[in-house]
């Protein structure tokens, strides 16, 4: 039997518990928000100083020693150029591994060795992935400071992401739906292509978008294979109005994309080019936005529609 | 047809041994010429120079100061978090506040540099007027920022995992819910955060943007973050800017320095993968 | 080893029919709502102290919903909600009471889980987790009442070259019994039992059935168990349930070999299960 007094040192003592944790609730919640807001001041910020420096001119129109008439058309078409190899190279390869890896290869210490391998690539500064690519493509394969280096080191640096997705994607696909079309004579490719990979083209696409948003942000291994800052001309246009039709010239051009022109930009002392910077960011910010929001919003969706 | 997936699957191999043959075989002829004691001894770090010094513990300290920076914002503010999700917060707020975490840290690194250099720093200079306009504060504040969502993501899901019969537990004796989660979860889950950790230290030290932005490009053997000074990832940016002739003593040098980088995130990575591995087998 | 025998007519002389005038927990009228789902139909029951009371019933039946309702922990889960009235003496403290703060609640009884849960600390730290949290926290003191928690779950001798040991290094018998110090180690007034010998093996069943024999003697025992072996072994007081209503309660031995509702009398002779 405990006493009287035991009694109200209990009643004290859960008093108090349960205020700290009402403390900690306020206190968890507010640096929750302030967090977060932080991307709100992100965009507000950039918004404040680069909105109104974002007209067709500014879409449309090479840098310049002119902060007044400089603009982003060649970084814009150099990361449209960029993207179009890094995806070509990224997906296919990605997918195809992310396939083997989950689908074809036997657990042993070898595919143990290439899962910490991929966990360690994704976990690679990515400026190291420049440095790879100066002296591999650049100089090695001779692709010189181009677009197809470009792309290439971006490849690489997503490629793990891509592995992931597809991995994850066809992990959560239940082992009945294999065994079903095993049993119904189905050879492993025809199980993968007819099955597994119908119910995992949302998790791939969500893993592909994330990657493309992440490639396209990207500027130091572009710095470091020698995207040039000030880039006033386009790279050849890949179509022709002439036969062959397709010209690959566009591969081998010197190029800047969108975050080199940011950088760019936001070196330069003085005041002129901030709002330029500011414009380009908040492209930058707009396209990341809105392709990390797709992504998720199609993860919740195809986790929502497929109920095994 | 399953060659070809084959082909892929040592895709991810392929790179890694690039990325490892590249860097030995560019920075072979640095570290052949440079004799190792001066890496250690001298003071500054400037092989590109007419008299080059090779002192590489200037970059160091400069990586050192802003991860140091870095990582007194993101461990706390990052733990503290998880442990708000996941042991206060409702699910309903967990399911929002998650993806707009992801999106934090999707925001493209040149953007966070933007805003270390142009908004930040006048900022402080306004509490702290003798801040210059490059400095490691400014930076390594943002990249605590910017790195907040990895360890609140990983830190909140290990939190998640440790089972509900261990808090039931806890509340049985008359524990509150933060008593719980400090005494009870946040040790259940230790392995799960250390390798978050580890991993944060790990984007630190790879960090390149942010830093050649907003901490400046000069080396300095300093640790005073109200300095400006040059990591090892803004020194290869720096001079990656210059002409690089294939072979040149700037080409050999961001070789070298880029080696030290991979052989500091290498151990890092390596760490918070076997964390994460013994984490999941203890849960 | 325990004689099945010994224990049924101890609990017998002690409970005998005795009506219990200031019994150790009255539950009046408790109903138990999980959304709109009505798990516990106003059960009122007066669990008499110092005794070993059994709450048995087949699966979902609600003896385990019961159970949890005495120390609030249903609490922690949104979308609860209790009606009636639950008091504990001697102080006549309602647990449901519309004030009642669970984590004063939660001080005053102690809880076994179906599965061992110790924390991961060591063995010293588990069972002193209790006494801290009541404001102990001299080492003399402290070192005192875990000996005495630890003497009393059986299992001092075993662990007291390694108290300083993790806790999750001992054998599941033994992180059970640990479990026990650390629930008794802050003089509970009332112990409650999840069913917690079902994930154990015999020998260490039977330890754990003697000790809470012995407990009896200073804590008041409510378990619920799906072992009507154990429930004759071990308990002075036994109530059946079904469907979240309490069918019958009464003393142990008469429950079992001359039930009056014809439910109890199917349950025990396994009907159903």
């Amino acid at each position: 039997m405990l006493p009287e007094h035991f009694f109200q040192r209990q009643k004290k003592q859960a008093h108090q518990r349960r205020a700290i944790d009402r403390w900690f609730q306020r206190i968890g919640l507010l640096l929750t928000l302030m967090t977060l807001g932080i991307l709100g001041i992100l965009l507000l910020n950039l918004a404040g100083n680069g909105l109104m420096r974002i007209d067709w001119q500014f879409l449309t129109s090479f840098p310049s020693r002119r902060a007044g008439e400089a603009g982003v058309l060649s970084a814009w078409v150099g990361t449209l150029l960029l993207m179009m190899v890094t995806a070509g190279v990224a997906i296919p390869f990605g997918v195809a591994a992310g396939i083997y890896l989950e689908e074809y290869a036997p657990k042993n210490k070898w595919t143990d060795f290439v899962e910490i391998n991929i966990a360690n690539l994704a976990g690679v500064p990515s400026i190291l992935y420049g440095l790879m690519a100066l002296g591999l493509f650049v100089y090695q394969f001779r692709f010189g400071q181009s677009i197809l280096s470009g792309g290439l080191a971006l490849a690489c640096l997503v490629l793990p992401i891509v592995i992931v997705a597809t991995r994850e994607s066809l992990r959560t696909i239940p082992a009945n739906i294999r065994e079903a079309a095993f049993a119904l004579g189905a050879t492993r490719w025809q199980a993968v292509w007819h099955h597994l990979l119908p119910y995992s083209t949302g998790g791939i696409a969500t893993g592909v978008i994330l990657a493309m948003s992440r490639a396209i942000g990207e500027s130091a291994p572009l710095i470091t294979i020698g995207a040039l800052t000030f880039i006033a001309f386009l790279p050849p246009a890949p179509v022709l109005t002439h036969a062959p039709f397709l010209s690959f010239e566009w591969l081998f051009s010197p190029f800047t994309a969108l975050p080199i022109q940011m950088f760019n930009w936001v070196s330069r002392p003085g005041e002129d080019f901030q709002p330029n910077a500011a414009a380009a960011g908040l492209i930058l910010m707009l396209i990341t936005l809105s392709m990390n929001g797709a992504a998720i919003l199609l993860r919740k969706r195809a986790q929502r529609n497929i109920q095994w | 047809m399953v060659w070809v997936l084959r082909f892929g699957g040592w895709a991810s191999v392929l790179v890694s041994l690039g990325i490892v043959v590249t860097l030995v075989t560019e920075s072979w002829p640095f570290f052949a010429q440079v004799p190792f004691h001066r890496l250690i001894s001298d003071t500054m770090w400037t092989p590109l120079f007419a008299d080059p010094q090779y002192g590489i513990g200037a970059l160091l300290a400069g990586t050192l100061v802003t991860t140091g920076v870095a990582l007194l914002v993101a461990i706390p503010l990052g733990t503290v978090l998880a442990i708000y999700l996941s042991e206060f917060a409702p699910a309903s707020l967990r399911e929002v506040v998650k993806p707009m975490l992801e999106l934090l840290s999707a925001v493209p690194t040149v953007v966070y540099g933007y805003f270390a250099l142009l908004t930040l720093t006048p900022l402080l200079q306004k509490i702290y007027p003798d801040l210059p306009q490059f400095s490691m504060l400014s930076a390594g504040l943002i990249m605590g920022i910017m790195i907040v969502p990895y360890v609140t993501s990983l830190g909140e899901d290990s939190m998640r995992s440790v089972p509900m019969l261990l808090r039931e537990g806890a509340f049985a004796l008359g524990d509150g819910k933060l008593g719980v989660a400090l005494r009870v979860v946040f040790p259940g889950a230790f392995s799960g955060l250390a390798a978050a950790y580890v991993l944060a230290i790990s984007r630190a030290v790879g960090e390149t943007m942010i830093v050649a932005i907003a901490a400046g490009l000069q080396p300095r053997m300093t640790i005073n973050p109200l300095e400006s000074a040059a990591t090892v990832t803004a020194f290869i940016v720096q001079v990656s800017l210059g002409d690089l002739p294939h072979g040149s003593i700037g080409y050999q040098s961001i070789f070298a320095a880029g080696a030290v980088l991979f052989l500091m995130t290498l151990g890092f990575n390596l760490a918070g993968h076997v964390l994460r591995r013994r984490f999941h087998r203890a849960s | 080893m325990v004689n099945p025998q010994s224990l049924s007519s101890a609990s017998s002389e002690i409970a005998g029919g005795v009506f219990q005038s200031s019994p150790k927990v009255r539950i009046e009228k408790l109903s138990f709502f999980y959304g709109t789902h009505q798990v516990l139909k106003s059960v009122s029951m007066d669990i008499p102290a110092l005794q070993v009371t059994a709450l048995i019933g087949p699966s979902g039946c609600g003896k385990t919903t019961l159970l949890r309702c005495l120390n609030r922990m249903h609490d922690l889960y949104p979308g609860n909600r209790y009606e009636g009235s639950v008091h504990v003496q001697p102080d006549g403290m309602d647990i449901l009471g519309p004030d009642m703060d669970p984590i004063q609640v939660r001080m005053r009884f102690g809880m076994v889980f179906q599965k061992p849960n110790p924390f991961p600390k060591s063995i010293y730290e588990n069972v002193a987790y209790g006494l801290r949290l009541q404001g102990m926290n001299k080492r003399r003191d402290l070192d005192e009442r875990v000996e005495r928690a630890l003497r009393e779950a059986a299992i001092w001798d075993e662990v007291k070259d390694r108290l300083h040991q993790m806790a999750h290094n001992l054998s599941g018998g033994q992180q059970q019994r640990l479990c026990i110090a650390r629930a008794v180690a802050t003089d509970p007034d009332v112990v409650l039992f999840d069913e917690p010998t079902s994930a154990l093996d015999p020998i260490a069943t039977s330890k754990i059935e003697e000790l809470i024999v012995e407990l009896k003697k200073r804590v008041t025992v409510l378990i619920v168990t799906h072992n009507l072996q154990q429930a004759g072994r071990i308990s002075d007081m036994t109530a059946f349930m079904y469907l979240g209503e309490l069918v019958e309660f009464g003393p142990t031995n008469q429950l079992f070999t001359n039930p009056s509702k014809p439910q109890t009398e199917d349950y025990i002779s396994g009907r159903f299960g």
